[in-house]
């Protein structure tokens, strides 16, 4: 499938970006011009959030929060009031201007290996500090916050409302940063968002918080004990995602097996898994839901494994019903010998049965597959076409019609790269 | 303690509980002496009972995973030591100990133990941070912390922490696990001293915000990382069980097709590590050297599964077919990264010493180590166990005949690494469950062994 040709940038993305850039321009402008308040914290801090970048790994993209400890570096300093009991005074513009300036530091070596944070990750950065520092700073300087709150327990519960909502925010600008690049619903975008802020995102702000009172209380001192407990949390995080990511490679392998063997089309797993991703997406389907859906599409032909002979081209959907139900079962087999959770080895088995009898995850295999089946033979656009127009033609009884017509969506944006073969 | 053969415990493990008991009540009595400030003790002693809880609530089961074995929130138990007196730290360990979960019966007399033996490392905490000034170094609503000097005594309470429970771990595995006396310290200390350090940083974060202005609100917050980090660790060794039984099932896709090396890829996996343990490579490298061994024939799959199980001898074009699995299972798993050096294994196992292997010919020191390595152990394991061509040989034979071709086929590197393997360890192979009437007369290019073995083609 073609590439499609760079497009202009969603009306949402250039809203995002042209909001931060302004507010940074302002702030660093402020900040320059009238100069820096307690340079001390501000430095202390600012070397906080640069080795929170420098301790960051992985691509953007690949985790959701991959500098946790620069994140709530920076959300510390966006509420930080007091520092060992004396009041601080610096404002809004100059924590955005600090974390900015701090963050592109510890970015550079990164930078410098080509994967430096995304322009997403600085934006919604640069928005977050603002929003909380704009909730806190001004009531707190005004005096406002002591009339209302005092200086107890009510102060810390303040903050972690004023967190609560920062996170809230951020969910929602990066849902609505990735619907207007992939133009999926909002809806499950936005549940994915909150989901995750239950994991690294609630450390994130209950340490941000920590921090801001800690140093409050203890001084400067606080900053580098207070960051343990977030380094394992990020340590656990980061040895969770290694395993899932060589747990996608075995399960990869293991599809790749019929392959090899030369009973299914060279990249045919692949492709499917690729194509049942995005129309479980546009469906509405939740992450844990599309990562069961997935492994489900990868090891959907392992039963013929278990076959003498291979089936003519490896293609499934114009074999006969009973032989389609019992190569599907044969796979549920072995499936559930694997690791994986037992909803992939159900759909792995009822991938053969009309479609009124399935979870929906199995009428997308079942759909896909078939799709990949009639089109994947050689030949571009037209082959994909009749395809579809089969596929059309069976939903009285074995596709569902909605899900063929979420594929012919998804496939019509053809915002989709298809993995080439192998 | 495994399964109810130990309903009765040992003499000795029966007294170091009582002991254990009455040392922990004598250690709590204070209490009665008043004293205590009750408001914390309650908060305290409920949150820990609070955070032991979920795993054994019964709507909660099953529904969350929460981090299961004890240690997950001792940085409530320490923060306690910190902030109460000796005598109250120690009880306000005991409800939550008391709640917790047990896997294994008998289920209240381990709750007992593991009561005791918290309230005494924890009272042994609180009364090392108090003898060192901890309680001022904490600083109070109107007195800032006395940072860094506050560092000292909370290092030195979880050092006790630490301290208190491996010893009295070690004690329990010696009188009621009968392990022998020297074993049963052996690493206790050191591995958990890290850990505990960190949950004494916690415990000390919690307790400078509870004593401050903003109270115990504050010090709950501190909880959540730690709390997020056990639950993430659960996760991952639940996901990592999962991933191993998913390199089970690629080898039992294997013997979907060839039936009748059932247990040959574990052996093979097994023997590798035996050689490159005698040759003291390092632990990592084990691991991957083993995954070598288990998937050496995943390649297998590629091949039709009628060549496999065909009767009788095969023609020169069927075995070329068989001839090719090697690459058929470098290709396979070319995309898993940890694998590293194994996957050259399994692409080079089949190749000689002396060039006249395949798939590439090559010779001598140009063959991977790895695949020097699994090479042998295939060869072993092919010998020695039962095939439908021929019976077992015994292990001496077998050692003798890899000799025998060491030099031209295997590395006598190898060979003589699994000699003294051999001769230190034996050759117990856990699995054993070998099918020998499955399949014909098979000649299916698996059994590498050399010139002479009597299912050797090359």
């Amino acid at each position: 499938m073609r590439r499609a040709a760079p497009r202009p940038l969603p009306v949402t993305v250039a809203g995002v970006y042209g909001a931060a850039a302004a507010l940074t321009a302002w702030a660093l402008a402020r900040t320059l011009w009238y100069g820096i308040d307690e340079p001390g914290v501000a430095l202390a801090f600012g070397a906080l959030v640069a080795v929170g970048e420098l301790v960051r790994r992985g691509s953007p993209g690949e985790e959701r929060e991959s500098a946790p400890l620069g994140s709530a570096g920076a959300l510390a300093y966006a509420l930080l009031g007091q520092n060992a009991g004396h009041a601080t005074h610096h404002g809004v513009l100059q924590a955005v201007a600090v974390v900015l300036a701090a963050a592109l530091v510890g970015a550079v070596p990164h930078v410098a290996l080509g994967r430096g944070p995304s322009l997403d990750q600085v934006a919604r950065r640069v928005l977050t500090v603002a929003f909380a520092a704009a909730c806190f700073q001004p009531l707190y300087n005004s005096g406002t916050l002591e009339r209302w709150v005092g200086h107890g327990p009510y102060y810390a519960l303040f903050l972690l409302l004023v967190l609560v909502l920062t996170a809230l925010c951020d969910a929602v600008v990066a849902a609505a940063l990735l619907r207007a690049r992939t133009s999926f619903p909002y809806g499950p975008l936005l549940r994915d968002e909150l989901r995750a802020l239950v994991g690294v995102g609630s450390a994130v702000c209950a340490t941000g918080a920590v921090i801001a009172l800690a140093v409050a209380v203890a001084g400067l001192w606080a900053l580098p004990l207070f960051c343990v407990p977030l380094l394992l949390t990020q340590l656990a995080f980061r040895r969770y995602a290694a395993v899932r990511t060589t747990y996608r490679q075995t399960i990869t392998s293991l599809a790749r097996a019929t392959e090899i063997a030369g009973y299914t089309q060279p990249g045919h797993a692949r492709r499917v898994a690729v194509l049942s991703r995005a129309v479980g997406r546009e469906l509405g389907l939740s992450e844990p839901e599309l990562t069961v859906l997935e492994y489900a599409a990868l090891m959907h032909d392992i039963g013929q494994l278990s076959l003498v002979d291979p089936v003519p081209a490896g293609a499934t959907a114009p074999l006969p019903a009973a032989e389609q139900h019992r190569i599907a079962l044969l796979g549920g087999a072995v499936v559930r010998q694997t690791g994986v959770p037992a909803e992939v080895a159900v759909i792995v088995e009822r991938q053969a049965d009309p479609y009124r009898e399935q979870p929906l995850p199995a009428r997308i295999v079942r759909t896909v597959n078939a799709y990949d089946d009639l089109a994947g033979a050689p030949g571009g656009p037209g082959s994909s076409l009749s395809a579809l127009e089969q596929l059309r033609l069976g939903t009285g009884r074995d596709y569902q019609p909605e899900v063929v017509e979420s594929l012919a969506r998804v496939l019509a944006k053809g915002c989709l790269t298809l993995v080439a073969p192998g | 303690m495994e399964g109810p053969r130990r309903r009765s415990l040992p003499w000795g493990a029966r007294a170091v509980l009582s002991g254990a008991v009455v040392a922990a009540g004598a250690c709590a009595l204070p209490v009665a002496r008043g004293n205590v400030p009750w408001g914390a003790f309650g908060l305290l002693a409920g949150l820990y009972a609070l955070c032991e809880w979920p795993a054994r609530c019964p709507f909660l089961v099953g529904r969350v995973t929460v981090p299961t074995g004890s240690g997950s929130f001792f940085p409530v138990l320490l923060a306690a030591a910190f902030l109460l007196p000796p005598a109250a730290a120690a009880l306000a360990a005991v409800p939550g100990a008391l709640l917790g979960p047990v896997e294994q019966p008998p289920r209240s007399i381990r709750r007992l133990w593991r009561a005791a033996r918290l309230a005494l490392a924890v009272g042994a905490a609180a009364e090392a941070h108090r003898r060192l000034g901890g309680r001022a170094a904490l600083g109070g609503p109107a007195l800032a912390p006395d940072f860094p000097y506050a560092l000292l005594p909370a290092g030195a309470a979880a050092l006790v922490f630490c301290a208190v429970l491996a010893a009295l771990d070690g004690l329990i595995l010696w009188t009621a696990e009968r392990l022998p006396a020297r074993t049963a310290w052996r690493g206790l200390f050191p591995r958990s001293l890290a850990p505990y350090c960190v949950h004494g940083l916690a415990g000390l974060m919690m307790a400078v915000l509870w004593r401050s202005p903003y109270g115990p609100p504050a010090a709950l917050l501190v909880l959540l990382p730690m709390y997020i980090s056990c639950w993430v660790f659960a996760q991952y060794h639940r996901e990592r069980a999962a991933h191993q039984a998913t390199i089970r099932a690629l080898v039992q896709a294997v013997d979907i097709k060839d039936t009748y090396t059932r247990g040959h890829s574990e052996r093979v996996g097994l023997a590798s590590v035996l050689i490159a343990r005698e040759l003291g490579m390092d632990e990592s490298r084990l691991e991957v050297l083993r995954f070598a061994g288990i998937l050496h024939d995943v390649g297998k799959l590629g091949v039709p599964t009628r060549l496999l199980r065909k009767d009788g001898p095969l023609t020169p074009q069927e075995r070329a077919v068989i001839e090719l699995h090697p690459e058929y299972g470098h290709e396979m798993v070319r995309g898993i990264g940890f694998l590293g050096e194994a996957r050259a294994a399994i692409l080079h196992h089949h190749e000689r010493l002396d060039g006249s292997g395949y798939p590439y010919g090559l010779a001598g020191p140009q063959i991977p180590e790895f695949a020097r390595v699994v090479a042998v152990a295939d060869a072993f394991d092919a010998m020695t166990s039962t095939r439908s061509y021929s019976r077992a040989r015994p292990v001496g034979a077998a050692v003798e005949e890899l000799e025998r071709c060491a030099g031209r086929q295997f590395d006598p590197v190898m060979v003589r690494a699994l000699a003294r393997a051999l001769d230190r360890h034996g050759w117990h192979p856990a699995v054993t469950a070998d099918e020998p009437d499955r399949g014909g007369a098979a000649d299916s290019g698996n059994v590498p062994a050399c010139d002479a073995a009597p299912a050797g083609h090359a």
